[in-house]
Formats: structure tokens, sequence, C-alpha cells
């Protein structure tokens, strides 16, 4: 077994999942036989090799920090599922 | 079948300035056609008829007043994982069933500035992930070829659409294939182009450093037409990159000389077992095809091949569930009822929002990225990507483009690897490199097999060199003389 039911729970709470007993066997044997094959990167060396992350060489592009209104207040809580006001509701953070 | 979504978008362009034919009547027929044939194919989550012909109306008005412009009044079909504003945008998840977008992708932007229509929203795999359109919330597409199979995936809505006649082209997405796996399996043409050529303002994220917004439409002209307005640096993607767009209709003028001398790799580790031999065969015919016509055809070797798709299942995976940290059910999109505090809200929303893929591959990513498994598995796959991209550097040394098949099989039934997520993932085998290194691809249909369904090729080219791979693909489709192509469903 590559990953434990327990690894895959602590996984889905990472993740903000959660998933049903059933979930959870399925995705089991699915999740190990992924895992274990992508084992297969093991069998190279690469020991010196700088990652990519970002295959087109770029620099980072600066732009001169000025306001610019892109959408209105009322444009960004249009698909709000709770909103009172000009607010995001949610239930209590602390 | 109407004579008007015969003609290709150039066409329909051409005579539409020509004043042929009109706007409305062009737009008429494209519903009508939608109205008939989808409920069949099951390639439109979105059909905006209204929107449609007004949009018509305003098209019509500037090609009236001499204003004219390539897209003007041609129906397009979107794949509905780019925003458009004021239109349901799904990404076909539950999480964003009910989204609407306030603003434009900048690719859906520049299409409106030349008064294009837009018929409506194309399904797709959930978020993107997925080689079938299966992983759709909503239903699956089908084969316009053959209804007991796949059309392909992610852009499958998109490819079926343009292959039933059923918009005149459309634009679809690429993360590890999900343009020209499914251009292939519908016989239609599809281009990923390099990374960062087109802008990914309005795209919904997927693997933030190998997505890219492209054409899917009924053959080269169309591609060319395409990209003549989608490429091109776009302040709002800082991944765009701001080089010189050339005129690719122009650049396929002189396609026949091009041809002559022109180096054509085949790596021999994308000629093996396993592959269907029509595929094979068929693929092996049209190289034939363009080395009678002058090219050079070199044997060239792409050694980390078999490293690609255990490379890409840890990298893409890693972005996703970074990207898709955002559905959280706070600002907008799903959110689930019956929760009792703030993290239960989050894993509802989340749990009952996504589905089984998409929980996958977050699952995968989070996993990789976590503490202690980071440098196993993501860091280690992005080291295999860079011995991946000089692969390709090596290569374009000794030639000016790749050639080779774009999946193993052609289009496989519905519902046949459902079971075995890795089977999936392992169909992706010709196509994730080119995602990997974020060099452009091209795929477009070569022939039909003996079962009656179509069979790709893919063109892989240099950075920043579509222009190459539309050149080389025009002279193959000119030569091939493969005839209009039309898919079973349309024989009835």
């Amino acid at each position: 077994m590559k990953i434990t039911i327990e690894e895959i729970k602590h996984v889905a709470d990472l993740a903000r999942l959660t998933f049903s007993e059933e979930e959870l066997k399925s995705f089991s044997q699915q999740l190990n036989d992924i895992l274990t094959y992508v084992d297969k990167l093991g069998e190279l060396d690469t020991s010196g090799i700088e990652p990519t992350f970002h295959a087109v060489e770029l620099d980072t592009p600066y732009k001169s920090d000025e306001v610019h209104q892109v959408i209105t207040t009322q444009e960004s809580l249009s698909n709000a599922p709770e909103r009172e006001e000009d607010f995001f509701v949610v239930p209590r953070v602390i | 079948m109407s004579e008007l979504t015969e003609l290709t978008a150039y066409e329909l362009s051409k005579k539409l300035k020509a004043k042929e034919i009109s706007c409305e009547e062009v737009t008429k027929a494209y519903i009508e056609q939608i109205e008939q044939i989808d409920p069949l194919v099951k390639s439109y989550l979105t059909v905006t008829k209204d929107i449609a012909f007004e949009q018509a109306k305003k098209a019509q008005e500037r090609i009236d007043s001499g204003n004219w412009m390539p897209f003007t009044g041609v129906p397009l079909g979107i794949k509905d994982v780019l925003c458009t504003k004021g239109v349901r945008t799904t990404c076909a998840s539950k999480m964003l069933e009910n989204f609407i977008p306030p603003y434009d992708a900048t690719v859906i932007e520049r299409l409106k500035a030349q008064e294009a229509v837009f018929l409506g929203k194309l399904n797709m795999d959930e978020f993107a992930m997925g080689s079938s359109t299966e992983n759709s919330a909503f239903f699956p597409t089908h084969n316009p070829w053959d209804l007991e199979r796949v059309p392909g995936g992610s852009s499958g809505g998109s490819a079926a659409a343009v292959s039933a006649r059923l918009c005149a082209a459309s634009l679809g997405s690429d993360t590890g294939g999900s343009i020209r796996q499914p251009a292939s399996h519908c016989g239609v043409v599809g281009m990923k182009p390099t990374y960062g050529r087109v802008s990914r303002f309005g795209l919904v994220a997927f693997a933030s450093s190998l997505d890219q917004v492209g054409p899917i439409c009924r053959d080269i002209t169309d591609c060319a037409m395409l990209m003549n307005v989608i490429a091109g640096h776009d302040t709002k993607d800082s991944t765009s990159v701001d080089f010189p767009v050339p005129d690719y209709l122009e650049a396929i003028k002189d396609a026949d000389s091009f041809i002559k001398g022109l180096r054509i790799g085949l790596p021999k580790e994308y000629f093996v077992s396993g592959v269907d031999k029509e595929v094979e065969d068929s693929v092996r015919a049209s190289i034939d095809k363009l080395s009678e016509l002058g090219a050079e055809i070199i044997e060239i070797s792409l050694p980390h091949t078999e490293y690609a798709i255990a490379t890409y299942y840890l990298i893409a995976p890693a972005e996703a569930c970074s990207n898709l940290s955002r559905y959280d059910g706070v600002k907008y999109g799903f959110r689930a009822k019956g929760y009792e505090n703030l993290s239960e809200m989050y894993k509802l929303t989340r749990a009952q929002g996504f589905g089984p893929e998409v929980k996958r591959r977050i699952m995968i990513g989070t996993y990789a990225l976590s503490a202690g498994y980071y440098d196993a598995y993501y860091k280690k796959a992005s080291q295999v990507r860079t011995l991946i991209i000089k692969d390709f550097k090596e290569a374009f040394n000794n030639c000016d483009v790749i050639a080779t098949p774009v999946t193993p099989t052609p289009a496989f039934k519905l519902g046949e690897k459902l079971d075995d997520p890795l089977q999936m993932y392992l169909s992706d085998i010709f196509t994730i490199s080119v995602n990997l290194a974020g060099i452009p691809g091209l795929s477009m249909p070569c022939a039909i097999s003996s079962k009656g369904l179509p069979i790709g090729i893919q063109f892989m080219s240099d950075y920043f060199k579509e222009d190459v791979l539309l050149k080389v693909g025009y002279v193959l489709e000119q030569n091939l003389k493969m005839g209009r192509r039309i898919p079973k469903v349309l024989l009835k």
C-alpha cells in the first residue's frame, strides 16, 4: 500500500474534502494504483537537474500601480451564495 | 442538413462580406441544426438562441456599414471553461452550475469586437479533467461518427459540435491534449498554441503552467483564421508573451514550396506496439505523402517519452489542487446546506460540488505537494519535465517539425474506460509531452478507419512556430483530399 486510509483521510482534510466509507475504499485502490505508477520517475537520476515550473522563459512583467475598475461591487457580489448589502455572508470564523 | 452549415468559417465569412447571405439566415440555420441534431450528440450545455439572433443583427449592421471583419456574423460555440459575461459558465461542474461570470475572457472579448455570433457553451469533462467528456457532471457528449462512442475530452463538446456542423468553429482548451485528442476522435482540426501565445485571462484555471486556449475547427484555414484573432499579448495575463503575431492566413499561402526539404522527425518512442495498426498505417501514409512532396523524413528519439504521463499526473493535479482551492462556497458557485461551521461548509461544499475525477486529482495533487512528499513527487516530476524539454530542444536541432499519432486508438466506447482511471490516463501518451514542454501542437484528420472512425495525425514544432505547423497541415490537407468528412449522425 502506497497510501493508507489514515493518510487519505489526512490528505482529504488538507484539501477540505470529505468522503464516505465506500468512497474511501474505492479511492484508496485507485490512488494506490496511480501513486504506484508515478513511482516510475524514481528510475531516473535527476541529481543536479533544475526543476521546471514554467516552460517558456519570461521575465516577470510589471505594471504601474494605478487604480482601474474592472468590475463593480454589485457585479462582484452577483454570484454570492449568501449576501447582505455589500457583504458576503459566511458562518462565523472565530 | 443546410448548405449554410456546410460552409467553413472562412467560406461563410467571405459570403457574408459579399452580402451573398445574411447573418440572420446563417444563425437561423445553425440554431435549427442544433435543435435537430444536438439531442443526439448532446454537445451543448447552454444554447443562447436569443442572444445569438441579437448578435447576428449587430453583425449585419457592421457589415452593412462597411466595417466587416473576418468573424463578423460567424456563429461559434465556446467550451464552457471560458468566461462569457452574462452567460452561464459551468465548467461542466455542479460547483459552477449557476455561475454567471461578470466579465468576458480576453479571447471572447476579441471575438466580440468583431461581432462574432455566440451560439452557446459546449460540454466538457468537469474542470477540463478527463479524456472523454464522460466526467461532465451533466451528461456525456456522443461522437457524431458513432453515437455509442466518446468524442474524446476534455473539449469533447467543442469537437463534436464542429464535426456535426453545430457551429462554424469553436474554442477549446488543452492542458494534456484536451483540444488535440477530441479533434482527432471527431475528425476535425485542433491546435494547442505555444504556452503564452494566447491569453488565459478568463480561462477557468486547471493547471496554470500547462493550460492553453486554442481553435477547434473544420480545416486548417479556419484554424489560421481563429489564431489570427486569439493570439497575442494581453496585459491581464502575465504569462502571455509580447511577441509579434504573424498573419497565419498569409503563412499558409506559400505552403507548397515550404515542404521541399522540410525535415520531419518521427520519434521512435511514438511508433511502438500498443498503437492500433490502422492508426499507425494512416499516420505513416500521411508522412509518405509529405515525403513524396519533398519533405525529408528523419527518425529521432524523445527518450523520456515513457515518463511523460507520470510527470504530468503529478504536476497537473498539484497545480489543479491549488487552483481549485478557490471553490469554497464563499463568494460564488455552489454552497452546500446543513453545515454547522465554516470547516463543514468547505468540506460539504467541495464534496458535493466536485465530481469523482476532480476529487481524485485534487487528492493526488495535495498528496504530491504535502510535507514529506514534495521532493519525491512534485519536485521530482518538475525535474523530469526539464529532461523532457531537453529532449525536444535536441530534436529540433535535427528536424523542423515532429509528426506522431494523436491517440493510440480511435474513439473508444462510452463507459469502456470509466472503471480504471489509470487506463484513461495512459491514452494521453502522445499529446501530453507537448504541454509539459510548452511547445505548440496541431491535430488534424488523416484517415477514416475501417469502422468509420476518424484517425488524426499530430505535428509538433518549436516554440512560437505555429505558422510552420499550419503550413505543413495545409499541404497535407490539400493532398489528402479527404473531402467533406460527414459524420454518420448527419447522414440520416
